[in-house]
């Protein structure tokens, strides 16, 4: 036993599989101490959020120790990060209209392009076939453009209760600067917000808990009903394998995952909380895993040694719990890890449908991943909803697909490279 | 040696078919066989000759297509598995391959404790056990202390089928069933492990089925001789009137195969 275990962690792939796993396990059990956040709690008003520092306006405002630096380009920055690359195309495109040379026009030179745009523009010149549309934008445009070169500070001023007039609070110049440790709120969202404002990360970590939970209860409950059945089908044998194979046969005829829809749909929304799911799931997927042992038994059936424990004397169930079960306790063992990797993916599969667990309880990875793709995140490119999400479950089943091509080469020398 | 008073065992028109239709094969073919009381009988013939089902079907580890056993005078019914478990305390087997013989996650002493308590020594004090067990290994030359806690496949070939002859020592079956229990080990051993196994029969007076290849072996031990070809059994007889005047062409084959068969074992010791 501990030569095996020893022999299994020297195996490259497992171990690599099983620090790929163990390190998800404890980030997902470690992650909630350090941020014990709600993880449906709503942060933003709004839709998808990038991923960012979020630095509290009115608490860096009222920063009591200001900073001045002055740093080089820190006006073309401004400028630079105001004028969007949309609005640039538009003054390229007003500008060749007007009869400027497109080789004249750079769009990335921020300084050079304001000054031939502040040279031309005239919002009285007429262009052909521009839209009325088309022309109130430009002057849109150029006049954000002149609060843009506007140069100055800015005054912070709050309305006095008894006259109604302003008052002066501070001015703000523009070589202020604040320290992000010294202003109250700053919230960093690693991976933005959702669709609902909610914190992507903490969602993540809370979702990839409950997933992988989902895949463990729906591997086991699989494990152990193909389990209990293999064994009695491969041992018993006789009217007990017959019926037990027509079941299973029947069952894998059936695209397991088509019965699943059937059976979520038929729960109903309300009806199907996370481990309702996973019971389904593991309902749905013990047929491999029945044939699998059964065939493992029914080739250890007629082993000495199991005649020999029949000759000296034991009963049936202490010869399948002592002489069958340890031969094939390695098969079962990576059955299950195939079956836990497969009831993660059945649950994602189930919940893009909308088949998956209710929404108001807990979040899972197939949930997170519907919700990106009801609110289209996809095609706006906000990647931050999806993409770690789609990471994780990778992850989660390559290696557990990895430890299971180790546990396989150990098992298996035949197998070894 | 044989008594030849009371049947012990007997098989009429025992018959094994494997598969159906086009695979169908007939491992044992209507044999009968008569085994008295103390007797030691050898069944020969070369692999896939059909002994090792013909054991198994004797031992009741496979069920028989055809024909009927009687035990001791009686229609041996072992259709429920706590028929096959009383009929087991009786008759007993050796296997081949000591090797694959033992469960690998059972250590030794399990193996020697299952014997005693088959035996209705399950609420024996524990010193008792380890009295009984250290005898059955003193009598098949191992040392108990040196096995305790140990698995069987960190012993030798030869030592896991002495352990097997110990089993059978706590056991006092009346029947074994020793299906080619030296052909996996070194020729050294072999005569150790077979004097062994004779001296046990002397001791507790149990009937034995020998079963070999090895047409010399069978003359060494065995009284009856029964040569098996293709599941029949074409000749049989005692052993000094099977071997020393051979009638079927098999049985021929058989002993001119094995050349040093007068230079191995004196005959006149026998």
């Amino acid at each position: 036993m501990k030569h095996t275990l020893r022999q299994v962690f020297r195996s490259g792939k497992f171990l690599f599989g099983f620090s790929i796993f163990v390190s998800l396990v404890l980030i997902v059990l470690i992650y909630p101490l350090l941020v014990p956040d709600d993880p449906l709690r709503i942060l933003g008003q709004g839709t998808f959020f990038p991923p960012g520092i979020y630095v509290n306006t009115y608490d860096s405002i009222n920063t009591s120790t200001k900073y001045t630096l002055n740093l080089p380009n820190a006006d073309v920055r401004r400028l630079e990060s105001k004028l969007s690359q949309e609005d640039r195309l538009a003054m390229r495109e007003w500008l060749i209209a007007a009869g400027i040379a497109e080789s004249e026009i750079d769009i990335e030179n921020t300084s050079s392009l304001l000054a031939l745009w502040n040279s031309n523009y005239d919002p009285k010149k007429s262009i052909p076939g521009m839209t009325n549309a088309r022309r109130n934008y430009f002057i849109r445009l150029n006049n954000s453009l002149k609060g843009l070169t506007m140069a100055g500070d800015l005054v912070v001023a709050s309305k006095n209760a008894e006259s109604g007039g302003l008052e002066d609070l501070g001015v703000v110049k523009d070589t202020d600067y604040v320290n992000i440790s010294e202003v109250a709120n700053v919230r960093l969202l690693l991976l933005g917000t959702d669709n609902f404002g909610r914190d992507m990360l903490t969602e993540l970590v809370t979702a990839t808990r409950v997933s992988l939970q989902i895949g463990f209860v729906a591997g086991l409950i699989a494990t152990l009903i193909g389990l209990t059945l293999g064994l009695l089908a491969g041992y018993v044998g006789g009217i007990v394998d017959d019926i037990i194979m027509f079941f299973t046969n029947l069952f894998t005829v059936i695209p397991s995952f088509v019965l699943l829809i059937l059976i979520s749909y038929s729960l109903g929304q309300e009806q199907r909380g996370a481990f309702t799911v996973a019971t389904v799931i593991g309902f749905t997927s013990w047929v491999w895993t029945t044939r699998a042992v059964r065939a493992q038994v029914v080739s250890l059936r007629n082993r000495d040694h199991v005649n020999l424990s029949k000759l000296s004397g034991h009963s049936i169930a202490h010869i399948i719990i002592h002489d069958i079960l340890p031969y094939i306790a390695s098969y079962v063992v990576m059955a299950l890890i195939l079956q836990i990797s497969s009831g993660i993916l059945a649950e994602a599969g189930l919940s893009i449908l909308g088949l998956g667990p209710k929404t108001t309880e807990v979040p899972t990875l197939g949930l997170i991943m519907r919700w990106a793709m009801i609110y289209q995140a996809h095609i706006q490119g906000n990647w931050w909803a999806y993409l770690p999400v789609l990471v994780t479950i990778a992850l989660i089943t390559f290696s557990m697909n990895l430890m299971n091509t180790g546990l396989d080469q150990v098992f298996n020398p035949a197998l070894r490279d | 040696m044989a008594k030849r008073e009371q049947i012990c065992l007997e098989a009429r028109g025992l018959t094994k078919v494997f598969g159906f239709g086009r695979n169908k094969t007939v491992a044992v073919d209507h044999v009968d066989l008569t085994l008295y009381e103390g007797e030691v009988v050898s069944i020969v013939g070369e692999s896939g000759s059909g002994k090792t089902t013909l054991a198994k079907i004797l031992l009741g580890l496979i069920n028989e297509t055809e024909g009927e056993v009687y035990f001791q005078g009686q229609k041996r019914d072992i259709r429920s598995y706590r028929q096959k478990q009383e009929y087991w305390k009786n008759i007993q087997a050796i296997f081949q391959d000591p090797f694959s013989s033992y469960n690998i996650f059972n250590k030794i002493d399990s193996v020697l404790l299952d014997c005693i308590h088959m035996r209705g020594g399950r609420r024996l004090p524990y010193e008792k056990k380890v009295e009984l067990m250290a005898e059955a290994c003193r009598f098949v030359n191992l040392k108990f202390e040196e096995l305790t806690n140990k698995y069987p496949f960190e012993l030798s070939g030869g030592q896991m089928q002495r352990l097997m002859i110990a089993r059978i020592f706590l056991l006092k079956p009346r029947i074994l069933v020793a299906d080619e229990p030296t052909s996996m080990i070194d020729a050294c051993s072999r005569a150790t492990i077979l004097d062994m196994l004779m001296q046990l029969r002397n001791e507790i007076g149990m009937t034995v089925i020998f079963i070999t290849h090895d047409i010399g072996l069978a003359y060494y031990v065995s009284d009856t001789v029964y040569i098996m070809e293709r599941g029949r059994f074409v000749e049989s007889g005692s052993a000094d009137k099977v071997i020393l005047t051979p009638s079927h062409p098999y049985t021929k084959r058989l002993i001119s195969d094995v050349p040093k068969i007068y230079e191995e074992w004196d005959l006149s010791t026998v």
